[in-house]
């Protein structure tokens, strides 16, 4: 199944639900692409929700970090959400599980980025 | 060819979207295997690294230049042998990627990703001109049977 990107607004924090692969070519540059307008549009605590990601390869693997350095380069924050074992694995291979930001509980995440007056949609 | 080998051949040209057309034969194959999910899984992303990297920095994309892949199924493990027809590369000089000074690069996990999820890999350069890698699993059901990859073989297992 091709990536399917839907994006949803906390607050000042957009979390981006991601349904299907991320591997070389459409899924990673859909990825990318994505990832990158939100930044042109000022949007940048971003949580990426792997909830329903069923594959990732070293490509994608690749477009995480990029994403990940040209957010924090922004002064912005890339996390990562609901990491499937598979995912998890690939990272630790890598030795990149450290270098993100995870999470298994979406209001910890959306918590996490500290701003005031973001209440998560579950407490209103 | 031994008759108790199962053998798939797949040549494709060099399209990325062509890729699942070898993991699916990957998917297939591993089932067959009785190798489980996580292992089928493993071997999917073994074998779509090694297409992708034959493709992308192998044959850079060139639609003229093939890449051939030759699946093996034995009684003892299941063997995959990817050729590109690129200038080839010397492994040995490939950053690690594991090297805090690489860990943010972008790029270069793939070979690693075969390493760590296949028993053996082997890279060569072949004698005709571009990489060939070969990859092996042991089949469960003789988990010390794993063969010596024979690194000049080519393609088509010859």
């Amino acid at each position: 199944m091709q990536l399917e990107i839907s994006e949803r607004q906390i607050g000042s924090i957009i979390i981006l639900d991601l349904r299907g692969k991320i591997t070389i070519g459409d899924g990673s540059n859909k990825l990318r692409d994505t990832v990158n307008r939100l930044l042109e549009i000022g949007d940048r605590e971003i949580i990426l929700n792997f909830a329903e990601t069923s594959y990732l390869d070293s490509s994608g693997i690749g477009e995480l970090i990029s994403r990940h350095t040209t957010t924090k380069n922004q002064g912005g924050h890339l996390k990562l959400l609901n990491l499937p074992k598979k995912i998890r694995d690939l990272l630790t291979v890598t030795k990149l599980l450290g270098v993100f930001e995870t999470f298994d509980d979406e209001q910890a995440a959306i918590m996490s980025f500290g701003i005031i007056g973001v209440v998560p949609p579950q407490l209103h | 060819m031994n008759l108790a080998e199962k053998v798939v051949e797949i040549t494709i040209a060099s399209y990325l979207e062509l890729i699942d057309v070898v993991t699916l034969s990957a998917d297939h194959l591993s089932k067959l295997s009785d190798f489980d999910d996580e292992e089928q899984y493993r071997v999917n992303l073994a074998v779509r690294e090694s297409v992708a990297n034959a493709i992308e920095h192998g044959n850079k994309h060139d639609r003229k230049k093939t890449v051939e892949v030759c699946f093996t199924l034995t009684a003892r493990f299941l063997k995959v042998v990817i050729r590109d027809h690129g200038a080839g590369f010397d492994p040995q000089a490939l950053p690690d990627p594991l090297d805090p000074e690489n860990l943010l690069n972008p790029a270069g996990r793939g070979i690693l990703y075969m390493r760590s999820f296949m028993d053996e890999v082997d890279l060569i350069r072949h004698p005709d001109g571009g990489m060939q890698i070969t990859m092996v699993k042991a089949r469960n059901l003789t988990p010390t049977a794993t063969p010596v990859v024979e690194g000049t073989q080519d393609a088509t297992g010859n």
